[in-house]
């Protein structure tokens, strides 16, 4: 039985298909993980194991390298606040410390509703609108606090639901088109044309 | 005087609105200039990217036609494209990944056509959400239109672009990291030799890894011709950079600009470009390249943005990053929290780069936050010498990759620089500025 839903099992089933080795696939299918549970569930991440011919221990160990795979659930919104250097500047981390009171939150925790968690993140590369506040990885550019707080406001109302989706930052990349060509006549086609190549610089 | 005359060569179509659309892109051009490449054979193409001398525009400022002739001799290929941009305060990558995603694929598909590689991998920072979706949705238009997949236009040329998302990891900018995270791995970088992957990359096989503004000025080298790309800028530095202004500036920004021809104090004063700073306030210090860089005093403003440049000012230029701190700022804050950035990012595998930078966000934060010491100084100098020893510019290597001996650039810059703030901290019992 899959755990991923039907529509999410054939996305990963795709993008499996695009790289010569499977486990190529093990970011895009962590972030798939993380579009349907919110969080890389011990079900989810078995299943990426499944999709990619390794352990589920070998795929844990690998999404514990990056920072925007989360081992534990988090809040439906998860607000990155920059605080590096050209952040610090514009006044990232007194903005974090406001953003800290506003969602009831320690930085790196959720809030008790489970809507809000908070993160003080490494440069987001918006700094020409510093400082920089991605929410579920969209930038929102609320660069002050009262800006902030009603950017929050409208979370909670559910007024920002087209500009912030939901997690997984590939929630609405879908990827049509392709190489209709096989991999063997892919191969050829490389071969000759390597051929080719290496015939004209004998010859030159 | 700002010199502002040169053509504008990856950024012209971002003065539209809807530069990111397919509309926009081929009402403006686009894919003429691949339509031509697929004319040409591929050598020549390749040819035209040498005599534009094209540095790569990620970090290193490797010549991009060198790259490619050392891959030429060697069999199967990859062409895998650095979209990762994470130096801290760089974002023009992610301002051409946003704004003009057509221009990108198409600089990306010239790049296939003339290294006859059949498979490309766009690798995207996975912060950039609304970058993959536009360049997802730029190869999803090529396919339509023929100018990606089997048989492009009609020629004997098949192509296969996969965007690839990132997940958060700094290193992953290290091209053979990228490579490590492409292969589904922790973001580890390779040890070296082999030092390029045009050697041994993606599953072992030869790959060449560029940049997504290298790529981006492809169109333009192969519509107008390298020697017309190269007759810009000066020496080394040809044709036109992106510049990310960040920090204390009036108008901080993404800047095209002919290469070498600007100085910083055009980028940051032009009404143009920086437009200045604020009311009664004056330049302390310049990040020029990225935090990995070597800082700049007041007394550089007048350094040409150029490659050489300022290396010969023992700095780099790097990944056309500039930040400016007036002198309202405390630069003791700005480099502990470029500490606290190595501390967090590195990966870990090396031990002068891990031990080191913490122990130095350590000291540096007590300096900070109070707690400092005198000494500290000098210890801070002395770790800074272990992980780059005699912090020399460029620095000394003690470790697989550039991370570590990056981190002492601004713990060695401002120490050096700015002393009397350090020992004001320490008098002070902490912050100044608080």
């Amino acid at each position: 039985m899959s755990h991923f839903r039907v529509e999410l099992r054939q996305r990963a089933e795709e993008l499996v298909a695009l790289y010569p080795r499977k486990r190529s696939a093990m970011l895009p299918l962590l972030h798939l993980v993380q579009e349907q549970d919110g969080y890389l569930s011990a079900a989810g991440i078995a299943e990426v194991a499944e999709l990619t011919g390794t352990s589920a221990a070998d795929v844990r160990g690998t999404a514990a390298f990056y920072d925007m795979f989360h081992l534990e659930p988090v809040g439906k919104y998860v607000v990155g606040i920059c605080t590096n250097v050209a952040c610090l500047l514009a006044g990232g981390q007194e903005l974090l410390e406001h953003a800290s009171e506003t969602l009831g939150c320690a930085v790196g925790a959720t809030s008790d509703d489970h809507l809000f968690t908070l993160e003080e993140t490494e440069c987001l590369a918006d700094c020409d609108r510093a400082p920089c506040v991605q929410v579920n990885h969209r930038y929102v550019r609320t660069t002050t606090a009262p800006a902030f707080d009603a950017m929050v406001a409208d979370l909670r109302e559910g007024r920002l639901d087209a500009d912030v989706p939901a997690h997984g930052t590939l929630i609405r990349v879908r990827r049509s088109g392709g190489l209709r060509v096989s991999r063997e006549e892919l191969a050829a086609e490389r071969a000759s044309a390597r051929a080719e190549r290496e015939l004209r610089e004998a010859k030159g | 005087m700002a010199v502002l005359d040169a053509p504008r060569i990856v950024s012209a179509r971002t003065e539209y609105e809807d530069s990111h659309t397919l509309a926009r892109f081929l009402a403006t051009g686009g894919n003429d200039a691949l339509r031509k490449a697929l004319t040409m054979h591929p050598e020549a193409v390749a040819a035209e990217v040498d005599a534009a001398s094209l540095l790569g525009r990620g970090g290193a400022g490797f010549p991009a036609g060198r790259k490619w002739s050392m891959l030429r001799r060697s069999a199967i290929s990859y062409l895998v494209v650095n979209g990762d941009e994470s130096e801290p305060a760089t974002f023009k990558d992610h301002f051409l990944v946003e704004r003009d995603p057509h221009q990108l694929v198409e600089g990306v598909t010239i790049a296939a056509y003339a290294l006859q590689v059949s498979q490309v991998f766009i690798f995207l920072r996975g912060e950039f959400a609304l970058g993959l979706e536009r360049v997802q949705q730029a190869v999803n238009d090529a396919y339509e239109t023929g100018a990606l997949g089997n048989k492009i236009f009609g020629s004997n040329f098949s192509l296969d672009v996969v965007v690839h998302p990132g997940a958060g990891a700094y290193i992953c900018g290290e091209e053979t990291s990228l490579i490590e995270a492409l292969e589904g791995k922790r973001g580890f970088p390779r040890i070296k030799p082999p030092f390029f992957p045009a050697v041994t990359g993606l599953y072992g096989e030869p790959t060449v890894v560029n940049n997504v503004e290298t790529m981006s000025n492809l169109p333009w080298i192969v519509l107008h011709g390298g020697a017309a790309f190269a007759a810009l800028g000066q020496g080394r530095s040809t044709g036109t950079r992106l510049f990310a202004l960040a920090g204390q500036v009036n108008r901080p920004g993404v800047y095209e600009i002919e290469m070498a021809k600007n100085t910083f104090r055009d980028l940051i004063f032009d009404p143009a470009l920086g437009g200045g700073l604020a009311p009664g306030r004056s330049v302390k210090a310049i990040i020029p390249g990225g935090v990995s860089a070597p800082w700049f005093s007041p007394d550089q403003l007048d350094v040409p943005l150029g490659q050489d440049e300022v290396a010969e000012q023992g700095s780099m230029l790097g990944s056309g990053s500039v930040v400016v701190l007036d002198d309202s700022s405390c630069v003791v804050r700005a480099a502990w929290r470029i500490t606290k950035f190595f501390s967090r990012e590195s990966c870990g595998q090396c031990t002068p780069c891990r031990e080191g930078s913490g122990w130095i966000e350590r000291a540096m934060y007590r300096l900070e936050h109070g707690g400092g010491r005198e000494e500290d100084l000098d210890l801070l100098l002395d770790l800074c010498d272990n992980i780059a020893p005699g912090l020399t510019w460029p620095p000394q290597q003690t470790t697989i990759c550039v991370l570590g001996p990056s981190i002492p650039s601004s713990v060695n810059s401002a120490i050096s620089m700015f002393r009397d703030d350090f020992l004001a901290h320490v008098r002070h019992g902490g912050c100044p500025h608080d």
